[in-house]
């Protein structure tokens, strides 16, 4: 009776939860509440739930012995991790969630199998009322497998994204791929169907083989998308595993994992469409089209231009006597964990009297909102991050642009040229403001492996290095002026 | 035919629970400033991590005496706590920062 309370209040701290995470000013109790929420659900569970004979849980020592290692690994993991390395980190934590869930279903369709071929003198019959019998049957292996499946593929897919975001696994894609990923797809969907449909075929081989192509498909899944996407796809498997949590409350009649689970499976479904939706690209798009496989031909062909260097003595000078001085933060930004020295530079010139602002692009760096947590861990005002729309209106009155190593997302490409990738994606227009000078490390392409014509343009200058250094001497200079 | 609407009344209740926090979800995100997504995708991260109370359910039923089921269950729940616990650990440090930043 309690614990229908206890999972009652759980799920109403979720739905607050959620709700208050979506305001700057009440953001962090939000997430305060639903981790209370949480924990008491936890704790609920561990001591008052019963089975319907009215059997408590056992296995304590193993139960809290789980907790207290997750609970260690986790919160170290959490805390040591760079604000950089966030979006990898948040992917992994979800892959570790669909695990989990599959993991669960093979305990219960271990469970579910044995008791259906225990040779002694039980008939189906005694253990599903004779008449409910097989529709008892489909509908839990149903649910049993829709959690496996989605589970494990949200798992080895999270995995493949965050090896992907951290470099270690490289984009990879042969021809035919898409067909083999849609064969395979059916080839889940016919076993699964195959195993619900017959009782006796409640064999657990048939089960593991459908639990390794289901593994694979999560692999084949993201493979072929380009790391440029990786945010659209840690978006969609995170809303993946929350319809897996789902899959689990209906099997326990839970109505908290069941309201968490698909509280989080439509929330992270409609972000995944805001974030494809700030690209100008349809979800179909992100998952078909292995973007920035087949751009080098169209790329290599304007790589030819001239582009002209900038000192740092000139930049610096450049900057003190501008009335607006537009920041436009990338990767490279977060990459070289310049934020700090960013702050510093930009405070610098404020004392100078310049006015200076940030244009944040929805999909700047590795997530949406990546470069607004990264600026407001090096202290930047709230009130100096423009978005997309507020920064193009300004920066026809800006004196100069400094992109720090932001690249895709300042291409004018995405306006004039249809044939590049990226035509159609909303973009910082820099080239509107008097000067822009453009940090990166090389003349290499950005993340979606095209070339950037803003390069070329007479407005613009490069000032190559790494963005941290390069700031940090900028400042230097400005003092000594 | 007769079947399918049978199950449907049957299992009502969780029609409508789904039906409705598909639609909550939805509106719930739905006025959320971009700045906000990073945090906002991990929190969405931790919840799910709900599925931590099955990892429980099905270590607390196992037999002592099955080891495959005791082993499966064991890993399933560190894996469920370092869902919630990283999850909530990790998307409260980003808005620490974003809240000392408003004073």
């Amino acid at each position: 009776m309690l614990l229908t309370v206890i999972y009652l209040l759980a799920s109403v701290s979720f739905i607050l939860g959620l709700k208050m995470l979506s305001n700057p000013a009440s953001a962090r109790k939000g997430n305060l509440i639903a981790a209370a929420g949480m924990g008491l659900a936890i704790l609920g569970t561990i001591f008052l739930y019963e089975e319907s004979d009215g059997t408590r849980l056992g296995n304590y020592g193993w139960i809290f012995g789980g907790l207290i290692i997750g609970t260690i690994i986790g919160t170290l993991a959490a805390k040591k991790v760079k604000m950089t390395a966030m979006p990898e980190m948040v992917s992994l934590f979800n892959g570790m969630g669909g695990a989990c869930a599959a993991l669960i279903s093979i305990t219960e369709f271990n469970h579910l199998a044995e008791t259906l071929h225990q040779p002694h003198d039980v008939q189906l019959g005694e253990i599903f009322p004779a008449s409910a019998a097989y529709s008892a049957w489909v509908g839990k292996s149903i649910v049993i497998l829709a959690g496996l499946i989605i589970g494990s593929v949200s798992f080895s897919g999270s995995v493949i994204a965050w090896g992907k975001l951290n470099g270690k696994i490289h984009d990879f894609a042969f021809k035919g791929q898409h067909l083999i990923n849609g064969l395979l797809f059916l080839v889940l969907l016919g076993l699964a169907g195959w195993i619900a449909g017959v009782y006796e075929n409640a064999n657990t081989t048939v089960f593991y083989v459908l639990l390794i192509l289901s593994l694979l498909y999560g692999v084949f899944f993201v493979l072929p998308i380009g790391g440029a996407d990786m945010p659209v796809v840690i978006s969609l498997l995170n809303s993946f595993t929350g319809v897996a949590a789902a899959c689990g409350g209906f099997l326990y009649n839970n109505k908290a994992m069941l309201t968490g689970g698909i509280l989080v499976g439509a929330a992270g479904t409609l972000l995944t469409i805001l974030m494809c939706k700030a690209m100008n690209r349809s979800l179909l798009n992100v998952l078909i089209g292995s973007f920035g496989g087949h751009a080098g031909g169209v790329a290599a062909a304007k790589s030819q231009g001239n582009y002209k260097e900038i000192t740092l003595s000139d930049t610096a000078i450049l900057l003190t006597y501008a009335h607006k001085v537009m920041i436009v933060p990338g990767y490279g930004l977060a990459v070289a964990q310049a934020q700090h020295a960013c702050h510093e530079l930009e405070k610098l010139l404020t004392e100078k009297g310049v006015e200076v602002r940030y244009a944040i692009h929805p999909v700047a760096g590795r997530m949406p909102g990546h470069m607004n947590v990264l600026l407001a861990e090096a202290d930047v005002d709230y009130d100096q991050l423009l978005e997309m729309e507020a920064a193009n209106e300004q920066f026809s009155t800006t004196d100069v642009v400094l992109v720090l190593g932001a690249n895709d997302v300042v291409n004018p490409a995405a306006k004039t040229d249809p044939a590049s990738p990226i035509y159609g994606m909303p973009i910082l227009e820099v080239e509107l403001a008097k000067n822009c000078i453009v940090n990166k490390r090389s003349m290499k392409p950005g993340y979606a492996g095209i070339e950037n014509e803003l390069f070329f343009q007479p407005k613009t200058s490069m000032l190559f290095g790494d963005a941290k250094k390069v700031l940090e001497s900028i400042s230097t200079e400005i003092k000594n002026l | 035919m007769e079947t399918l609407l049978e199950k449907i009344a049957l299992h009502q209740d969780y029609i409508y629970i789904v039906v409705l926090m598909i639609f909550l979800g939805i509106e719930v995100i739905g006025r959320v400033p971009s700045v906000l997504h990073t945090p906002l995708m991990s929190g969405a991260n931790a919840i799910h991590g709900v599925v931590i109370i099955g990892a429980i359910i099905v270590m607390g039923k196992a037999d002592p005496s099955n080891y495959l089921a005791l082993g499966l269950g064991f890993l399933a729940v560190i894996l469920g706590t370092l869902n919630v616990v990283g999850g909530f650990v990790v998307t409260d440090r980003m808005l620490e920062m974003f809240r000392h930043k408003q004073k």
